[in-house]
C-alpha cells in the first residue's frame, strides 16, 4: 500500500478507479528539424497509433450510439489516411525544415481553416473535425495524453485541471479528485464543493501512468490518498465513510426549515453554480435561490461565442427549474485565470489586472449586448436579476445600466414579456469598497466577492501557494472592508449579499450577519450545515 | 479516359459520410479518378479534396476515369452517385 499526502479541502472518504491525467502540453517550437527522415517517421507512427485509437473508438461508438455516430469517426480516419493530409506534413517536414509536432499542427490548421472558409455551415463545422484529428497527433507525438473519457466510477490524478477538462469527463462517475498543484479557490476546488465529493490538493502523487485503473481510496478530511489500501485501513476509511453518512442524515433534518436566527434575523441563503448541470444539487441542499449563477462556463470549453438562444435556453432552464426563487445571474467575467481562444485576448503581463470582467462588456459592446438579451428574454420564465463584476467606478455602473436598458426597451419593442431583473453588482475591488455609497445609489444590491476582494486588498495571488503564510481570510483590513459595504448599502436601503467563498466560513458568519449582510451565497454542499449554525446564533 | 457526369440530388451535397463512402469505392481500384467540377477536379481517392470541392444539391459532378479497370469502375460509381447523390 501506498499513501500520499496533500491538503485535504473537502471532507467525505471516496473509493474508485485511478485515473491518471497528465496535462496536455501545448508548447509545439519551431525548432528546426535535425533529422528530417527521422521526423517523418515519427509521424508516420504516429499516424499508426491514432488510427489505432479511432478504430477502438469507432468500434465502441458504433456499439453504443450506432453506425451513423460511428460513421463520424471513420470521417476523421479517412481523413487521417488522406494523402493530402500527409502532403502537408511532408512539405513542412523537408521544405520548411520543421519537426513532426510543429508539421502536424500547421497541417491541422491549414486544412481546418481550407473548411472554416467554405460557404457551407455543414462544411464549415468540419473545421472541427480536423482540428480533432491533428490534436490527436499532436498530442501522440508529444506523448501527452488527453483522454477525458472516464469508464469506471474514477479518481481523478491530474496536476491540476481547466475549467474545459472538468467539462468535458462525465461529472457522475467522479469520485474525487487528487492534484499536485491547486489552492483553497482553484476551479477544481470549487468544482469539488458543488459536487460534494472528496478533494486533496498540493498532494505528493506522482503522475505515473501505471497507476491507471488501480484502485484507490481517498480520505478528504485527512488529506491522504491510498494506492490499493490494505485491508484494516479500508475498514477504517469504511467506517469513517459511515460517520460521515451519519452527519449527513443529522443535516438533512435542516431541510424545508427557515434560515433565521434564534434571535429572529432572517438570512437569504443561496447558492453558487458554475451551469444548469448544478440545479439538482442546489434543489437537494434546499437553497433559498442561486445567488451566483457563474455564466462564464457557456463561454468556455468551446471555439466560438455561445449564441443569444444558446445562452437564453441555459438562463431559461435555471429560472425555471428555480421557480420564483431568485437566480442571480453574473454577466461574462472571464480574463486572468479563465480564458477562452476565440476572445482573442492579448497575452497579459499581469491579467488579474488586466481586461477582464466588466471591462471586456464594456470594451466588446456586442458581447455584452447578446448576453444580456438572453437573460432578459429568459427573465420571463423565473425570478431573474444580474450583476456586473469587477466593478471599480462609479461610471461603468451607469455606462452598463445604460445598456441594460436600451437592451430591455428594445426588446420590449420587438414583443417579448420581460420580468422585473433586478440589478446588482459585485464588489471586489477596494475602489469599489471605497465608492461603496455612491455605488449603492445605482443599483438594487451588492454582492461582495470576497476571493477576490481580499487577494486585491492584501496584494496577494489566490493561485500562489507559496504566499498561504502571508494570506489571512479574516485579515481585519479585509473584515473593515466588509463592514464598511454592509453599512454603506443599509444607508442606501439596498440588500447586501456574500457570494465568495467567506460565506461558507462558519468562524464569521455571526460577524457577517451583525455588520448586516442580509444574503450569504455558498456552494450548495454547505447550505444545510450553513443553516445549521445560522439558527443557532443568537 | 472515361467521364461521367452526375446532378446531385442529395440536399446537403457531397458531405462527410457519402464523400467517405465515394473515396473508399474509389480506392478500390486502381485506374486514375478524379472529380469535381471543370473549374477544379481533384483526386477521388482523397477525402479532404473531395469534401473541399463544397459540392452542393443542384450541381454538376464529373468524374474521369483513367486505367486499366476503368469500366469497372464507371459503372460502379454511377451506381453509386445514383443511389446516394
Amino acid at each position: 500500500m501506498k499513501a500520499y499526502q496533500g491538503r485535504g479541502i473537502n471532507n467525505g472518504i471516496a473509493f474508485g478507479a485511478a485515473f491518471i491525467l497528465k496535462k496536455a502540453q501545448h508548447h509545439i517550437d519551431d525548432a528546426p528539424a535535425q533529422n528530417p527522415d527521422g521526423e517523418w517517421a515519427r509521424f508516420l507512427a504516429a499516424k499508426k497509433e491514432a488510427d489505432n485509437q479511432l478504430e477502438a473508438l469507432m468500434e465502441k461508438t458504433q456499439r453504443e450510439l450506432g453506425q451513423d455516430e460511428a460513421m463520424i469517426i471513420d470521417v476523421q480516419r479517412m481523413m487521417l489516411l488522406d494523402e493530402d493530409f500527409d502532403d502537408a506534413v511532408r512539405g513542412i517536414i523537408y521544405d520548411g525544415g520543421h519537426r513532426a509536432p510543429y508539421a502536424t499542427n500547421q497541417a491541422g490548421t491549414h486544412f481546418a481553416a481550407m473548411f472554416a472558409a467554405m460557404d457551407d455551415d455543414y462544411m464549415k463545422a468540419r473545421a472541427v473535425d480536423v482540428a480533432d484529428l491533428a490534436g490527436r497527433l499532436t498530442q501522440i507525438l508529444l506523448g501527452v495524453s488527453t483522454n477525458l473519457h472516464l469508464t469506471a466510477p474514477s479518481i481523478i490524478i491530474a496536476e491540476d485541471l481547466t475549467p474545459s477538462e472538468t467539462l468535458q469527463m462525465d461529472k457522475s462517475k467522479i469520485r474525487a479528485f487528487v492534484i499536485q498543484q491547486g489552492s483553497d479557490t482553484s476551479h477544481t476546488a470549487i468544482l469539488a464543493r458543488i459536487m460534494n465529493i472528496a478533494c486533496i490538493i498540493q498532494c505528493d502523487i506522482p503522475l505515473d501512468e501505471a497507476f491507471s485503473g488501480q484502485e484507490m481510496a481517498v480520505d478528504g478530511a485527512a488529506g491522504i490518498c491510498y494506492l490499493v489500501a490494505d485491508d484494516a485501513t479500508r475498514a477504517n476509511l469504511l467506517e469513517k465513510q459511515k460517520n460521515d453518512e451519519a452527519n449527513k442524515q443529522q443535516l438533512l433534518e435542516m431541510k424545508g426549515l427557515p434560515t433565521i436566527t434564534a434571535d429572529g434575523r432572517t438570512v437569504r441563503l443561496y447558492s453558487n453554480i458554475g451551469s444548469p448541470d448544478d440545479i439538482p444539487y442546489v434543489l437537494e441542499n434546499d437553497a433559498e435561490g442561486i445567488g451566483l449563477f457563474r455564466s462564464e462556463f457557456l463561454y468556455l470549453g468551446r471555439d466560438s461565442f455561445p449564441s443569444e438562444e444558446e445562452q437564453f435556453e441555459a438562463y431559461q432552464k435555471v429560472a425555471q427549474a428555480m421557480g420564483d426563487k431568485q437566480v442571480i445571474i453574473r454577466t461574462l467575467d472571464i480574463g486572468a485565470d479563465k480564458q477562452a481562444d476565440y476572445f482573442k485576448l492579448d497575452a497579459e503581463e499581469n491579467p488579474a489586472l488586466g481586461l477582464r470582467g466588466i471591462r471586456i462588456c464594456i470594451e466588446r459592446p456586442d458581447i455584452f449586448t447578446t448576453q444580456l438579451r438572453a437573460i432578459y428574454r429568459a427573465s420571463a420564465f423565473g425570478n431573474i436579476a444580474m450583476m456586473f463584476p469587477m466593478i471599480a467606478s462609479v461610471w461603468e455602473v451607469q455606462h452598463c445600466n445604460q445598456i441594460a436598458a436600451d437592451v430591455r426597451s428594445q426588446l420590449v419593442n420587438e414583443g417579448h414579456t420581460i420580468g422585473k431583473v433586478e440589478i446588482g453588482i459585485m464588489i471586489e475591488t477596494p475602489s469599489a469598497v471605497m465608492m461603496a455609497d455612491e455605488l449603492a445609489k445605482e443599483v438594487d444590491f451588492f454582492s461582495v466577492g470576497t476571493n477576490d476582494l481580499t487577494q486585491y486588498a492584501l496584494a496577494i495571488d489566490r493561485q500562489n501557494n507559496k504566499l498561504d503564510r502571508f494570506y489571512n481570510p479574516h485579515h481585519p483590513a479585509v473584515m473593515r472592508m466588509l463592514g464598511a459595504i454592509a453599512t454603506a448599502a443599509r444607508n442606501t436601503g439596498i440588500s447586501a449579499g456574500i457570494c465568495g467563498e467567506m460565506a461558507a466560513d462558519t468562524k464569521v458568519t455571526k460577524t457577517l450577519i451583525d455588520m448586516g449582510f442580509d444574503k450569504l451565497s455558498v456552494s450548495p454542499a454547505y447550505t444545510l450545515a450553513l443553516r445549521k449554525v445560522i439558527r443557532e446564533i443568537g | 479516359m472515361k467521364e461521367l457526369r452526375h446532378i446531385i440530388t442529395d440536399e446537403l451535397g457531397i458531405h462527410a459520410r457519402p464523400a467517405a463512402h465515394l473515396v473508399k469505392r474509389c480506392s478500390a481500384y486502381e485506374s486514375e479518378i478524379m472529380i469535381g467540377t471543370p473549374a477544379k477536379m481533384v483526386d477521388a481517392k482523397r477525402i479532404m479534396g473531395v469534401m473541399g470541392l463544397g459540392l452542393k444539391c443542384g450541381e454538376e459532378v464529373t468524374m474521369t476515369f483513367n486505367g486499366p479497370d476503368a469500366d469497372q469502375a464507371i459503372l460502379d460509381l454511377q451506381a453509386f452517385l445514383k443511389e446516394n447523390l
